[in-house]
């Protein structure tokens, strides 16, 4: 019986995947007061407790996804910070990290405060701010770190767009090093990437639109990089999505300078072909890039040297997504899609086992990025997440939690997807039969 | 019978070589049509066609419009000042609201690649693609195709080499889909810089330099260098561009063979092209220009009629 | 049930009835003066080139000629759909005030003739305009009448009456056989 009062929760039978102890297999987990009081082995039922059998079930500690877009404040209109909170725990996650680019730009400890509540009071997944670097995102002056830190920022970015100056983003990096706090850089060459909707290759050739080029990505890598190299901050590299990328990546993990990485889900499924025909829904920047790319991003994270998978979740309202491809707003909404895309794509083709990719979508995210969680380990919060690795079922975005419907999977069939999910020991989502 | 062309023009990169042809072999009997003393068919009468320009145009939509009339269609101009968005009303309204006045056929010429594709995704009307943004522009692929088809005759194994700005350009894009498609070997000609960077890829052979390309072509099609490029960064000046690329009397007159010179207009005189090449006895431009009508003409004529079942059948692709 | 295909007419038959139009056509012109023979593409050009040989031969005169085209001027190009434009009108430079003679193949219901009228009405006025057709098998849906007939036929509506050339077929002949289904 709970000290609280609460009724305890225990989830049977299912295959306990939890790389931050080191464990895979089948086991009982017992839930209690917001954390786990047991874990492994048989456990015998405590009088009261709510017992979910998970048999033939993945249980693992709750993903989080460190790069999503809620619109709030500001455009309401296409998602809410509740309305993101619930997608994710539709798709399996128990925490996510908001990007600061809302309107008013997360930029002072006001917004972040603001967030962080609207988080706390929808009660899904835990929804932990993204601080600006600069003040409104304009690459200028510094916005207030510790101030936002204290207000319980996580990790700071100019998400959406880069820090163009180098002497910034190495101030920045200078100066959110004494908080231990990750600097995340969306890297993109404006001059090269400008009035590009589409990555730069044949596709694009064929299909008349401006290309943007690898190498618009790849000059911002290595150069945070080196910036991490002189002032030892902690860079962390958003969406990576070349090939070129990953390659420089490795160079810096090589010489033991602090960078960390992540790639999305889009990034390694889908290639530039799938924007034939002009589809909106495939439009997101940095854009879908080859082939080559798609493998060697897979194999990144196979090796280690991208540590965590995101999905880039950006809603947009349907009417801004149905207009010439040039015009459309870049971003898919990815939530709901990301546990089956990554499951198909990465679990099922060999290129990660389930231990890797529970480790790539919850303990590191945990771990980079300094968050509760992201392991199953006695004592720690209570974040579940259950799923099955082998259902298949088609993608249907009008039935999405998110306000979002623009994804390129529409009518796909995933292998893979979220059963239940737990944070702080509550069920708070529960999939339908 | 089903329509032939399909329910839309938007490119040639989805015709067969069949369908091509078609369009050429057609287009022969219309430009009889524009040397008779009345210049008119009914065969479109009573259809309501109209021009909906995005972009500022005054010889594409002219041409059309004489087609369009001298097919005894009814024609309306729309002309669009910037894109949709700054206008206020996207491009699926305007779409909407043609459809709901019951449009038989719409010509667009609008900023955006796959705009007219966008367009004809979303009515039922024929959609005609006079030019979107740097995709296609396929009509005037075809009046250059056929202009050199007058000329060469078959153009299996014909050297046509596209000289000038091709990033930019969609009239060399739909020039390169269609000769590829009728067996010609195609060329271009250009600042590495204006180049496509998968160029390589397209099929063409590339040419860095354009006495080279004079004395391996048959035909030149000579684009229009815009101001704005060098601008942009992309070449250094258009004085520079005239010395090294620009096709000049002197140049042509090294050629081994008599090369055919086309131009979709409207000309630079004195930066892609000499005054007395572009007016000289090589030149084909105004030829192109008649057979503009003539090939316009052969396609509203293949895009109308039939039944409204054929046009959604078509744009479902089940026909 | 499939009928066998029979023929109406052979090549002799064909040229013996062509020498009869021809007589006919210049008797009803009281002569050769301001006559214009214009056949319509396909096949009423080979019969109407026939006819003005014929002409020359009996007459010793040359009859100007023309080649008329009218896929453009049909009316059902909303029901049917384009067809390929099978040919090239070419006319003598002027028919105002001339007697011009249309030459067809078969006179069925009408309307390729009245597609004819209307586009000669583009080219000029004549004088006067007459049909002459090798063919007349009833059906007519417009108020049209051939003023030489070579031969009448009675025909049902599921079959086709067709005039074989030799420019184009390879040899002379007029035969009936079943509509096939149109594809």
């Amino acid at each position: 019986m709970s000290a609280q009062g609460t009724r305890d929760l225990l989830l049977r039978g299912g295959r306990l995947v939890d790389p931050s102890q080191g464990l895979d297999a089948v086991g009982d987990l017992l839930l209690r007061d917001g954390r786990v009081a047991a874990c492994g082995g048989s456990i015998g039922t405590p009088d009261g407790a709510e017992v979910i059998d998970c048999t033939g079930l993945i249980v693992a500690p709750g993903l989080i996804d460190v790069h999503i877009h809620l619109r709030e404040p500001g455009r309401e209109d296409v998602e809410t910070v509740a309305t993101g909170a619930h997608s994710a725990v539709a798709g399996g996650f128990t925490g996510v990290c908001a990007m600061p680019n809302t309107k008013p730009v997360t930029d002072n400890q006001a917004v972040v405060g603001f967030v962080k509540r609207l988080g706390e009071a929808a009660g899904f997944a835990r929804v932990y701010p993204y601080g600006a670097i600069s003040v409104g995102q304009k690459g200028e002056t510094l916005a207030e770190i510790a101030e936002m830190v204290t207000a319980g920022a996580v990790a700071f970015s100019d998400d959406g767009r880069p820090v163009e100056s180098a002497h910034l983003m190495r101030t920045a990096l200078e100066y959110a090093r004494a908080f231990n706090v990750p600097v995340a850089e969306h890297c993109e060459d404006m001059t090269l990437a400008r009035g590009g909707s589409m990555n730069e290759g044949l596709m694009s050739a064929k299909l008349g639109l401006k290309g943007i080029p690898a190498e618009a990505e790849e000059i911002y890598v290595i150069r945070d990089i080196l910036l991490a190299k002189r002032t030892g901050g902690h860079i962390h590299l958003c969406h990576l999505s070349t090939k070129g990328s990953v390659e420089l990546v490795r160079w810096g993990k090589e010489r033991g300078i602090n960078v960390t990485a992540e790639v999305c889900s889009h990034h390694i499924s889908l290639t530039d072909a799938a924007v034939e025909g002009y589809n909106t829904n495939a439009k997101m920047n940095p854009p879908l890039r080859t082939a080559a790319d798609v493998e060697a991003l897979q194999q990144g994270l196979a090796d280690g040297t991208i540590d965590l998978l995101v999905t880039d979740h950006a809603p947009h309202h349907y009417d801004e997504k149905e207009r010439e491809f040039a015009d459309a707003p870049n971003g898919i909404v990815g939530l709901e899609t990301a546990l089956g895309v990554n499951t198909t794509y990465l679990l099922h083709r060999g290129v990660m086992t389930l231990p890797q990719l529970v480790d790539a979508m919850s303990c590191k995210p945990a771990k980079v990025f300094h968050l509760p969680g992201g392991t199953l380990a006695v004592g720690h919060p209570a974040d579940v997440s259950v799923f099955d690795v082998h259902r298949k079922w088609i993608v249907n975005p009008k039935m999405f939690r998110s306000k979002g419907r623009n994804t390129p999977y529409g009518g796909h069939e995933l292998t893979g997807q979220a059963r239940l999910t737990v944070v702080g020991g509550r069920v708070v989502y529960r999939a339908a039969e | 019978m089903a329509s032939l062309l399909g329910k839309d023009l938007l490119g040639l990169a989805p015709l067969s070589a069949d369908q091509i042809r078609l369009v050429l072999d057609t287009a022969v009997p219309f430009r009889e049509i524009s040397e008779r003393a009345i210049k008119k068919v009914p065969t479109l009468r009573g259809a309501t066609i109209v021009n909906l320009f995005f972009e500022a145009s005054t010889r594409t939509r002219i041409s059309f419009e004489f087609a369009e009339k001298r097919l005894s269609a009814d024609t309306v101009n729309v002309a669009v000042a910037g894109s949709s968005v700054a206008k206020g009303e996207t491009l699926v309204d305007t779409a909407r609201n043609l459809e709901a006045m019951k449009i038989d056929m719409v010509v667009i010429r609008h900023g955006a690649s796959g705009a007219a594709q966008f367009l004809a995704e979303r009515i039922e009307s024929n959609v005609i693609n006079a030019g979107d943004g740097t995709n296609e522009h396929p009509t005037q692929g075809l009046l250059d195709i056929l202009t050199l088809r007058n000329h060469l005759g078959d153009l299996t194994g014909k050297r046509i080499c596209i000289c000038g700005d091709v990033l930019h350009s969609r009239v060399a894009r739909s020039n390169i889909w269609g000769l590829i498609k009728l067996g010609a070997e195609v060329g271009v000609c250009g600042p590495r810089s204006l180049l496509p960077n998968a160029i390589g890829e397209m099929g063409v052979t590339v040419f860095d330099r354009v006495e080279d390309a004079i004395a391996w072509a048959d035909a030149l099609n000579v684009l229009r260098l815009q101001l704005e490029r060098m601008q942009a960064g992309y070449i250094p000046s258009l004085r520079e561009y005239n010395r090294v690329f620009g096709i000049s009397a002197a140049r042509l007159d090294k050629a081994p063979k008599d090369l055919l010179i086309l131009h979709p207009g409207p000309m630079n005189r004195g930066v892609e092209i000499d005054s007395d090449v572009a007016d000289g006895p090589h030149s084909v431009i105004l030829d192109q220009v008649t057979n503009g009508v003539a090939v316009r003409m052969a396609v509203l004529y293949l895009l109308a009629g039939g039944k409204p079942e054929l046009a959604d059948a078509a744009k479902k692709g089940t026909v | 049930m499939t009928k066998k295909p029979s023929t109406v007419l052979d090549a002799r038959a064909i040229d013996r009835t062509l020498r009869r139009m021809a007589d006919q056509i210049v008797e009803l012109n009281a002569g050769t003066d301001n006559l214009v023979i214009v056949g319509i593409q396909r096949r009423g050009v080979q019969l109407a080139e026939r006819i003005v040989r014929i002409i020359r031969g009996q007459e010793g005169v040359d009859i100007p000629s023309g080649a008329l085209d009218i896929t453009l001027y049909r009316d059902d190009l909303q029901t049917v759909g384009p067809r390929p434009v099978v040919g090239a009108t070419q006319l003598p430079w002027t028919l105002d005030d001339q007697n011009v003679v249309i030459v067809d193949d078969v006179l069925y219901t009408g309307r390729t003739v009245r597609a004819a009228l209307d586009e000669l009405a583009d080219f000029g006025r004549p004088a006067r305009i007459a049909l002459a057709v090798l063919i007349d098998r009833g059906g007519r849906e417009l108020p049209i009448h051939a003023d030489v007939i070579g031969r009448k036929v009675e025909v049902a509506a599921d079959q086709r009456v067709d005039v074989l050339v030799e420019e184009l077929d390879g040899r002379d002949e007029v035969i009936i056989a079943l509509r096939e289904q149109e594809g």
